[in-house]
């Protein structure tokens, strides 16, 4: 088989396994971070500080027993959490996370570090993103139970509502950058003005990347816009009658979702895989310069989503009307701005 | 094993075929909300032609079209489900054979 | 590799639209619709038009099916009762139903005929299907020569908008 397939091949098995392993770390981290936040201990019995506390998780829900209400709709029941995490799997197979590499020189020709590079990256981003919201929809209303219905309609409700403001933020940084694909926009990120600010977009666009971040936790139902599966509300919304495994994968679906959103706003705003002091330090290796680049660009993700994990228990939550506000009436229009202001520079500065 | 390659008649031949799946869903169902997803396939099936054509001619105006087409399906989409919801408060039903009040 | 997925694509599109049209219950043939549009998206990006093979998942399986879900789903909308007995045949039924069908026949047969007597052959042009059209040529045409076009079409959502709010607001008392 041609050698460039197969490291493609091995590229995508690579990106699935590490995010099925970026979720059980999660389930780490969030339990950790919340109880520092809290001034306790997380896990500490199972291994050394809790490290093996994922994997008891796992085992555990994989015993449960499997419940379906006898009145919820079979075939849609068992389907909902496979489209969610289906969903929140395809969404990354587009965003690079790493400079073109040739494996230490295996192969004639450089790869992507993608697991499909399409010149339309951000739109099937966004597209499959949209999916994700059938999930939620079909599994509160195959539960046939009144909290997973409504938890479902209003949680995708939200989804879609805040999807706007975060298709109008990342135009904002398509018309910067001029160009769809993920790749090519992380590489106009490269290079520094006056020798020590990096040209990532987080400095031209601030408004616009917490316009993002913002539509990205509301998007995902976490943090202070996790009304619709909050505890005291809706007791656990859309997937209250789900047990087991279908449970584990709502959760991972929203897990993966939140590796994505980060990921993406890794790319799109901090400049991906670029960063200071590796290239010199590839470069004293004798590697090529950006061979180096995933490491920043896993810092840059892992910062992001403690960043997540810091806010949800931090904040508290929005009120359901209060959240759906918040999205139409502040952050639509503030995107729009935003979108304005960018092309009215674009074209005045000649970007 | 050769598969034929599809050409633009295999294109169009889809879309006529599934223009007519979508002509026959309207007439023949009886449910206000199937009729309407039967429309929806109508207008996919000229959007494919569009798009087939524009492909063969290698210009982006079928394109472009496919945008405003799919632009006025969704209007179109929002304004009869919003009646679809006023009649069925009105009849609880949602059989177009209920709705006989302006026949004479 | 492009031949194989085009019949493949084809069949999940028409076999996935005559389920739509044959479901009783009004859930299934949503999730149908969505899946044939699925297989559309799949056609177009092998027609060399990524952009609308993207808008078609954003704007009709991510928006518009989820519209008539939310709506299937609040009316509670009860499944299509069989019909019985005179009903029940194809071309049985009302008058307009059997004429209905008859005029869906019609259709079918003179389109069938059409192609019949009036094909050409004609072989999409060489060159690799991934030879795709750039979303900038779309854009520039977008909004140079259709320029009033685009604004009356969101002269049109407005209305839309407008429309369906009030058309499915309850009366006030």
């Amino acid at each position: 088989m041609d050698r460039v397939l197969l490291a493609q091949f091995i590229v995508i098995g690579f990106t699935f396994f590490m995010l099925l392993n970026s979720a059980a770390i999660l389930v780490y981290m969030e339990r950790k971070v919340a109880a520092f936040v809290q001034q306790r201990y997380g896990p500490y019995l199972v291994g050394p500080k809790g490290l093996l506390q994922p994997l008891a998780d796992i085992i555990k829900l994989m015993f449960k027993e499997e419940l379906r209400p006898k009145a919820a709709d079979s075939l849609l029941f068992y389907l909902a959490p496979v489209l969610s995490a289906t969903a929140a799997f395809a969404a990354f197979a587009v965003v690079p996370f790493g400079a073109d590499t040739t494996l230490f020189g295996l192969l004639d020709r450089p790869i992507h570090l993608a697991a499909a590079d399409v010149n339309v990256g951000l739109l099937v981003i966004f597209a499959i993103t949209s999916m994700g919201v059938y999930g939620i929809v079909l599994a509160g209303w195959s539960s046939n139970s009144k909290y997973s219905l409504l938890g479902g309609l209003r949680s995708s409700a939200q989804m879609i509502s805040y999807e706007l403001s975060y298709g109008l933020s990342f135009a904002a940084v398509i018309m910067l950058a001029g160009s769809l694909s993920l790749h090519t926009i992380v590489d106009h990120q490269a290079g520094y003005w006056l020798g020590f600010i990096p040209k990532w977009y987080l400095f031209v666009q601030p408004l616009g990347f917490f316009i993002f971040l913002t539509a990205g936790v509301a998007e995902t139902n976490r943090a202070p816009f996790d009304f619709p599966e909050a505890e005291q509300e809706l007791v656990a919304g859309y997937h209250t009658e789900y047990s087991s495994m279908s449970f584990a994968l709502f959760f991972l679906a929203e897990y993966v979702n939140m590796v994505t959103v980060s990921a993406v706003a890794t790319d799109l705003f901090l400049g991906g895989w670029h960063g200071p002091f590796l290239p010199t330090i590839a470069r004293w290796l004798g590697w090529q310069a950006d061979s180096l680049g995933w490491i920043w660009f896993l810092a840059k993700v892992g910062f992001l989503l403690f960043f997540y994990i810091w806010m949800r228990w931090t904040l508290p939550r929005y009120r359901y009307d209060q959240l759906m506000e918040f999205g139409w009436k502040w952050l639509l229009p503030a995107s729009v701005l935003n979108l304005l202001v960018t092309a009215g520079v674009v074209i005045y500065m000649g970007w | 094993m050769s598969v034929p390659e599809p050409t633009l008649n295999s294109y169009l031949l889809l879309s006529a075929v599934l223009f007519c799946i979508g002509t026959a869903g309207v007439f023949l169902r009886r449910n206000l909300i199937t009729i309407l997803l039967s429309i929806e396939i109508m207008l996919n099936a000229v959007n494919l032609t569009f798009v087939a054509f524009d492909r063969y001619h290698g210009s982006v105006d079928g394109q472009i079209i496919v945008f405003f087409v799919m632009t006025v399906a969704a209007a179109e989409a929002a304004v009869g489900l919003a009646i679809v919801i006023a009649l069925f408060r009105h009849k609880e039903t949602l059989n177009p054979d209920a709705f006989t009040s302006l026949k004479w | 590799m492009d031949a194989v997925l085009f019949w493949i694509l084809a069949a999940v599109m028409v076999i996935a639209s005559l389920l739509v049209i044959g479901q009783r219950n009004p859930m299934y043939s949503v999730l149908l619709l969505i899946v044939s549009f699925g297989a559309l998206s799949g056609l177009y990006v092998l027609l060399g038009a990524p952009f609308v093979a993207a808008i078609q998942i954003i704007v009709y399986a991510g928006a518009i099916m989820v519209l008539f879900l939310f709506v299937v789903m609040l009316l509670n909308v009860p499944t299509e009762d069989p019909p019985t007995g005179y009903h029940a045949r194809l071309l049985g039924g009302a008058g307009p139903r059997r004429f209905g069908a008859v005029l869906a026949l019609v259709l079918a047969v003179e389109l069938f005929w059409a192609f019949w007597r009036y094909l050409q052959p004609a072989p999409m042009p060489a060159g690799s299907s991934r030879a795709s059209a750039t979303v900038l040529e779309i854009g520039t045409k977008l909004f140079k020569d259709y320029a009033f076009a685009f604004e009356a079409t969101s002269v049109l959502i407005l209305v839309a908008m407008v429309g369906s709010i009030v058309l499915a607001r309850r009366e006030t008392k």
